[in-house]
Parts: C-alpha cells; sequence; structure tokens
C-alpha cells in the first residue's frame, strides 16, 4: 500500500492506493493501515487498480471498511477496480452491496 | 421373451389378479359409500402397478389398455372427473378385459388379436368419454403422463439448486479461500446467482481479519446431483454449514424416486439417501445429532431423524413425509413377507403325502412295539406316534385356505345380475375367515355361483311382490361358513319366497321322480330338485331355469365327499346348506372288524358304541332297527352288506355314526380302536362299489376300506321307510 504524499489528519478527502495482493497474507498489515486512513478522513478514496489478486480475507477487509465508514457516516469509494477485483465482485455479485461504479474491462472506452 | 422373465411370469399372473381383485372390490365399495380419497388411491396404485409390470414383461397391450384406466383413476384422484355409476360399470368391465388379458397370458395365448382389440378398443373409447380433456390426456406419450405435465406448468426458475453456506471462522487459517469453492461450482453448472452474506462480519475493532465471516446463498443450475455438488465443499465440509436444497422441480421427481425404492431398506435416512436426497455427510451429521440428545427420562427418546433432517434443512418436508410413507409401507410388505410365504402347490402336496406314509408307518412302528411287549419302545414308540399326529395336523394346516377369497368373487356377481334382474339385493358375507382344504375351495366356487344365482333368480321376489307381502323391497342373500363337528358348513341363503313344495312335487310326479300319493317330507320334496333334469322356473331366463345345475351342483359337492341339503319356509326364505368335509387326505377313523376284514369309519361320525345284545336280536327280529333309548335306529349289518363270508361273532357291536343330524347303526363283529389314516382314492373300478370312499393301508400292511358313512345311513334310513311302508300295506 501506498499513500501519495498529503497526509494531513484534517483533510476531508483522502485518496489512496492499493498495490499488489490483498490476501490472508496481508490481512492484517492492511486492516490496521486502512482503518488508521479511515479515521484520518470523511471520505476516503481507495484505488485499485494495483490490486493483483483478491481473496475472501481482502473482500472482507473491503467489506469491512464500507461497514465501518457508515457506521461513521464516512464513505469510503473504490475505484479503478483491476480485472482481478472485478472478477470477484462479479463472482459474489457485490456491486450492490459495495455500490460504487464498475469500469468494467470489456468497456475500457468508459474509463476516466 | 426369455427364459427368466418366463420363470417369473405366473409371479406377475398371480400379483395382477390379486390387485385385479382389490380394484374390484374398491369398486364395489366405491359404488356404495361413495368416493374416498384412499379408496381411489388404492385403485390407481393397484392399476399403476400391474401397467408397470406389464412394461418390464413387455406385454404392450396391457400396458396400453392399463395406461388409460390409469389416467381416469388419476383424475378421479384428482377430483378433476366424479365417479358416476357408468364410470363404475366401465372400470368393472375394464378389470374383466385385464383379468381376460391375463388367463390368456396365462394360457400361453396371444395377448393381440382382432376380438380382444376390438374389446380393448371400445373400452378405451368409453373410458376416455371419462377423461376430463379427452384429446389432450389421450394423446400423451405413455411413458410420463404426470410429470410432462407438472414440468410444462413450471418455468425455469424451478430448476435451480439452492446452496446455502456459511463458513468457519478458521477456513481462512486453514489455507482454504471460500472464493475457490464458489469458483468451482462454476464447472458443474451456471451458478445463476450468489448473494454474499456479510452479516456475520463484526465491528471494526473486534473483527479478526484471518477469521472468516463469509456466508453465501447461491442459485446453481446444473445436472448434477446432491452428492456431487456437496463434494465440491469436501475440503471444508467440517468447518462450514452447508444446506443444498434440490429445485423445486426435482421434488416430484424425488418423491417419485422414494416411490420406486427398492424396499432394501427401511431405515429413513438409507432410504433418503438411496434415493438422492441425502448426501452420506448430512446423513451423518443429523445422526451424529440424534445421538448427542441426551436421553433423559423426562425427555425419554431423540427427535425422530426425519424432524432432525428437516430442522437442519438438509430435506425438505414433503420428501421426508413421503419416504416415511414409503418406509411404513415397506415395513408392512415385510412383515407381510414374513407371514406369508409362497409355496407350490405340488410341493405342498408332495408333503402331505409324505406325511400320510408317515402315519402308516408309525401305526405300523406302534403295532410291532405293543406286540414286543417292550415298554420302553413301546413308550417312545408312543411320543413318536403323538409327534407325528402334530406333524400331521400341522401339514394339513398348511393347506387350508380361507374361504373368503372364494366368497370375494360374489359382491361383483350380485351386484351384475341383480342389475339385469333388475331386483334390488344386498349381499351378507360373513365366516369369510373359514378356513378348508385348499382343493376343497378351489373346487367348491362353481357349485356356490350357482346356488348364488338360483338364489337371485328363483328365490328373490321382484321388489312389487316383496312389498306386498309386506317384507323390505331390497332382497338379501347370505353367503355364511362356519365349522361343525369336522367338518366345514357353507350356507347360502335368501330371504325370498322359500320353495314351493306343491309345485316341486307335481312336477316330480310328472316326470316320474315320485308317485302319486306317495308320502314324502319335506326335506325329502325339496331334495327332489338336485335330480337331473328338474326345473320348476316358469321362465327359462339367462341366469337358471334349464333344469341343467343343481344335479351338477350336487354332483360336485358329493365328489368333495360332502352333502347339501335344503332348508326352505315359504314366504320366509331358503338356506341350501353344504357340508364338506375339513379335508381331504387324512382322517381319525375308528377301525372295526368283521369277519375277517378291517374298515374305518371316520371318528369324527360315530356317535357311540353299544353292544347289540341278544335282548336286541330278539326284539328286532328280521327288522334292522333297534330300540336305542327310546328312539328307533336303523342299522346295515356290515356282514350282509359287504357279502362276507365266516360267521358272524355271537357278539356283535353296533357303532351308531351320525351325519347331517341323521343317525344309524353299523352292526360289526369287533371295535379296534381309533387310528389315524391315509385316505387313498379307489382306482374307478370300484367307482360303483356302494358304501366304500376310499382305502387306507394299516400298520400291518393290510387293506382296511374306508365306510361312506352318509351314504350308508341313507340306505339305512331308505331301507326302514321301506319296512315301514311294508308293514303298514301288510
Amino acid at each position: 500500500m501506498s499513500t501519495p504524499a498529503n497526509n494531513s489528519r484534517s483533510t476531508p478527502l483522502r485518496a489512496l492506493r492499493i498495490e499488489g495482493d490483498m490476501t490472508i497474507y496481508r490481512a492484517g498489515e492492511l486492516k490496521t493501515a486502512l482503518l488508521a486512513e479511515l479515521k484520518s478522513c470523511q471520505e476516503l478514496e481507495i484505488n485499485l487498480e494495483g490490486v493483483s489478486e483478491l481473496d475472501s480475507a481482502g473482500v472482507q477487509l473491503l467489506a469491512l471498511l464500507k461497514k465501518e465508514a457508515e457506521r461513521c457516516n464516512k464513505s469510503v469509494r473504490l475505484t479503478a477496480h483491476s480485472p482481478a477485483i472485478l472478477d470477484v465482485i462479479e463472482l459474489l455479485r457485490l456491486a450492490q452491496v459495495f455500490g460504487d461504479p464498475l469500469m468494467m474491462p470489456s468497456n475500457p472506452g468508459a474509463r476516466a | 421373451m426369455n427364459v427368466d422373465i418366463e420363470q417369473v411370469l405366473p409371479e406377475f399372473i398371480a400379483e395382477s389378479r390379486t390387485l385385479l381383485q382389490e380394484l374390484e372390490t374398491a369398486l364395489l365399495r366405491l359404488e356404495h359409500e361413495g368416493a374416498d380419497a384412499d379408496t381411489v388411491n388404492a385403485m390407481f396404485r393397484a392399476a399403476h402397478t400391474i401397467k408397470g409390470s406389464a412394461g418390464v414383461f413387455g406385454l404392450d397391450p396391457i400396458v396400453k389398455f392399463t395406461h388409460v384406466m390409469e389416467n381416469v383413476l388419476d383424475q378421479l384422484r384428482e377430483e378433476k372427473i366424479t365417479l358416476t355409476a357408468d364410470l363404475v360399470n366401465v372400470l368393472l368391465a375394464c378389470c374383466d378385459h385385464l383379468s381376460a388379458l391375463i388367463d390368456a397370458l396365462e394360457q400361453h395365448k396371444e395377448l393381440s388379436d382382432p376380438d380382444k382389440d376390438a374389446r380393448a378398443q371400445q373400452l378405451t373409447t368409453r373410458l376416455r368419454a371419462h377423461l376430463d380433456t379427452p384429446e389432450a390426456t389421450a394423446n400423451l406419450p405413455v411413458e410420463q403422463p404426470v410429470s410432462v405435465e407438472a414440468r410444462r406448468n413450471y418455468n425455469g426458475e424451478f430448476d435451480h439448486w439452492h446452496l446455502s453456506v456459511r463458513f468457519g471462522r478458521n477456513v481462512l487459517r486453514h489455507g482454504m479461500d471460500p472464493l475457490s469453492f464458489i469458483r468451482y461450482l462454476g464447472t458443474l453448472g451456471e451458478v445463476a446467482h450468489v448473494t454474499t452474506l456479510l452479516n456475520e462480519l463484526p465491528d471494526a475493532d473486534h473483527m479478526d481479519p484471518e477469521s472468516c465471516y463469509l456466508g453465501f446463498e447461491i442459485a446453481l443450475r446444473t445436472g448434477a446431483d446432491k452428492q456431487t455438488i456437496e463434494n465440491a465443499f469436501e475440503f471444508v465440509r467440517d468447518d462450514c454449514v452447508l444446506r443444498i436444497l434440490p429445485p423445486p422441480n426435482d421434488l416430484s421427481r424425488y418423491l417419485e424416486r422414494i416411490n420406486n425404492l427398492s424396499g432394501d431398506t427401511d431405515r429413513l435416512g438409507e432410504m433418503l439417501r438411496e434415493s438422492g436426497i441425502l448426501t452420506e455427510g448430512e446423513l451423518d451429521v443429523a445422526l451424529k445429532f440424534q445421538g448427542s440428545v441426551p436421553e433423559t427420562e423426562s425427555q425419554n427418546k431423540a427427535p425422530p431423524l426425519g424432524e432432525i433432517l428437516i430442522q437442519q434443512g438438509a430435506a425438505q418436508k414433503p420428501v421426508v413425509d413421503a419416504a416415511l410413507d414409503k418406509q411404513k409401507k415397506i415395513r408392512e410388505h415385510k412383515a407381510q413377507e414374513a407371514r406369508f410365504v409362497r409355496v407350490h402347490a405340488d410341493k405342498l402336496d408332495a408333503l402331505i403325502n409324505l406325511v400320510g406314509e408317515l402315519v402308516i408307518a408309525s401305526a405300523s412302528i406302534s403295532l410291532l412295539a405293543l406286540k414286543s411287549g417292550n415298554t420302553r419302545l413301546h413308550e417312545s414308540s408312543n411320543t413318536m406316534g403323538r409327534l407325528v399326529e402334530e406333524i400331521r395336523d400341522g401339514a394339513l394346516h398348511l393347506r387350508m385356505v380361507e374361504i373368503g377369497d372364494t366368497f370375494n368373487r360374489f359382491p361383483r356377481v350380485v351386484r351384475d345380475v341383480s342389475k339385469e334382474l333388475g331386483k334390488d339385493i344386498e349381499l351378507i358375507i360373513s365366516g369369510a375367515d373359514t378356513a378348508l382344504d385348499k382343493t376343497v375351495v378351489e373346487k367348491i366356487g362353481d357349485p356356490l355361483m350357482h346356488l348364488v344365482r338360483n338364489a337371485m333368480d328363483h328365490g328373490i321376489e321382484a321388489a312389487e311382490v316383496r312389498t306386498a307381502r309386506g317384507k323390505p323391497a331390497k332382497g338379501t342373500l347370505r353367503l355364511n361358513a362356519f365349522h361343525d363337528s369336522g367338518s366345514v358348513v357353507i350356507e347360502v341363503g335368501d330371504d325370498g319366497g322359500g320353495l314351493p313344495r306343491d309345485k316341486i312335487l307335481q312336477k316330480a310326479v310328472e316326470r316320474g321322480l315320485a308317485t302319486e300319493g306317495q308320502r314324502l317330507t319335506d326335506t325329502e320334496i325339496y331334495n327332489l330338485i338336485f335330480e337331473p333334469g328338474f326345473s320348476t322356473a316358469e321362465a327359462v331366463t339367462n341366469l337358471s331355469g334349464r333344469g341343467v345345475g343343481m344335479d351338477v351342483v350336487r354332483r360336485n359337492i358329493q365328489a368333495l365327499r360332502g352333502t347339501v341339503e335344503i332348508h326352505s319356509e315359504a314366504q320366509q326364505g331358503t338356506i341350501v346348506r353344504i357340508r364338506l368335509p375339513l379335508t381331504l387326505a387324512i382322517i381319525d377313523g375308528f377301525l372295526v372288524g368283521v369277519a375277517a376284514s378291517c374298515y374305518v369309519v371316520p371318528l369324527d361320525m360315530v356317535v357311540e358304541c353299544i353292544e347289540l345284545s341278544p335282548q336286541h336280536v330278539q326284539d328286532t327280529g328280521d327288522h334292522n332297527y333297534v330300540n336305542l333309548r327310546g328312539e328307533v335306529l336303523p342299522f346295515i349289518r356290515l356282514h350282509e352288506q359287504f357279502a362276507l363270508k365266516g360267521a358272524a361273532k355271537r357278539r356283535a357291536s353296533i357303532v351308531v355314526v351320525q351325519h347331517a343330524g341323521h343317525k344309524a347303526g353299523l352292526v360289526v363283529d369287533e371295535l379296534l380302536g381309533e387310528f389315524q389314516t391315509v385316505i387313498k382314492p379307489l382306482a374307478s373300478l370300484f367307482n360303483r362299489v356302494q358304501g366304500v370312499s376310499g382305502s387306507t393301508i394299516l400298520g400291518t400292511g393290510e387293506v382296511a376300506l374306508i365306510l361312506d358313512i352318509p351314504a350308508l345311513i341313507h340306505q339305512a334310513a331308505a331301507a326302514h321307510d321301506q319296512q315301514e311302508r311294508k308293514q303298514r300295506v301288510a
């Protein structure tokens, strides 16, 4: 996970990018880091473009973030889903649960 | 048809006959008591079973025909159509046609010839007329009329399996990824829908990122069976809660499968597993749960498996119910199988023959033992004799069947004949459980049929006449059977007008069977109707009245060593009473010696033995009767009867015998005691010998003749009457 330079605690909007695997092996580390990020802002935008693998643990983490945000009246947006992410969202029919606009790889023209 | 099938064909024939009989009984019951679901179901099942079995044998004419019947019964079952009198008639006619087909099958005749086909065609047309939607049903494919309809009614959504899975907390730590299982399901078929359940997910502080909180509801469209689907979760089977519900469409398939279970097992779990409803794993879990419920005093029993399965969602209620139903049937069937063994009648006859020989051999041994004077030998021969006697009784009982089977054909006969005659007649059957020898039961059917038809035709009056005579318009016909001192009595009774005594006498005189002015008792007059060529019916109907019949009835009954008599009362009714021996094979006899020969008197006819004292001889003179405690007892001297040489002993005895209410005495030289004996029929050469019904072999190897007591009593009575008449004339 890499966090863009801007790191002030009071910023309402935070954008971050997750790189590499979102799997059980990194679940503990990711949970701590992501929750910390969420605490520091009102609105968290997570760029998933660089996620190469997502497993159940990763799905749970994303779900946890969404849930936590809702509890605190914050919001977590997932953007730029990588093919690995899209595959799982499609498999588990999570699109509606997460509620983020998806950019389907089959429709690359729509990408921002 | 191959050899194996040929061998089980008799089973099919026997089974079909039983089913047809049930079908007929059910129809008659419905006609009387109106439709009830159980009976209609039973009828449907009977037709269905016949069709199914016939299909196995490739008996297409039967399959095709039963199929139409089945359709009608099915609609009747679903209450789409109602049971009308006409439908009952058609269905009964269908039963008859099927019976005819089964008969043809047994006689190795063709099942399809123009006659039969035409009849089948005619009946199916009539049947189809009763169908709710005649055309549509008629065009349905023969194979699966019900399920085709069922499938048409549902659309695609109903063929999804529903999987409900909750993963255990440790799944991820064990290196499993729930996603991979769902991916794998995709290889079995189409994962039509997934709902991911996240509600187990705790809040951030309590959430362990390495624990699994996921659950899924999955709709899967696949051709795979439940076990295969369950196998997809094999690696996490112990670490998740999995419920697999079959597609609603399959429900009917499961029900069908349950119905078609072989019946090898009567254990609910095994049955459900065998029909693919439960998987091995589900069954284990449920059984473990059942085992884990503590059996305390207050809750004395663990919940039944069916309940657990429904609770755990492993099986749906309708399926479990169907399985429980089937289980009950299998158990009943097993119980019945355990109670009855089908044995070929020939084997039974062979056994009885052997037992007969054993009885003779044992008698011989007992005789020798007695002569040898060896007390211990005598004792053990006595013991053996007793055992042999028990074996004999047991063996004979094997041949005993209830007369109910014969009676069962009469409700139909009475129904048909009373319709034909336009009379309202009720049949009351009693004593159907009276048992008698199988051969007798088989041969008594025809004479009974005659008597029943006669009673309905001549006995019971037309309704107007009955009302005029102050009787209920509905006539009653009774069939009754009971045991009476070593014989079986079968009665055919009606509450009709009774026999016309004078008309019979007049007719008898016309036919030269009696002379004018001859003094005859009522019984004698009534018995005249058993003479050949006698009929009093004023009109010859299609049923009776041709004058053949009653004499044949009597001949048939006499051939069974039985007798028939008539009791009739004007305006009150007539009872024809048939008296038959319990068994044809072995009797308890009473051995008597006359001159150098031995004779056997059936023991159950012996009343007492008295001494023919010189005083008696003096009293009687030439007359062949004695005074038995103030009663006139006609007797026969067996010496004279069988023209035996050798001087009569000085002190003779009289054996008093009784049959059908008449007594007579037999004068013999010696009383030799009780003796168990096997009846050996006499060769046809001796058919004309009067007063002898069979022969037997004594322990000494000598032959003894068995006396035909009814004939002798008759003879004695006749001789006595003649003497009386002579006296009167003189």
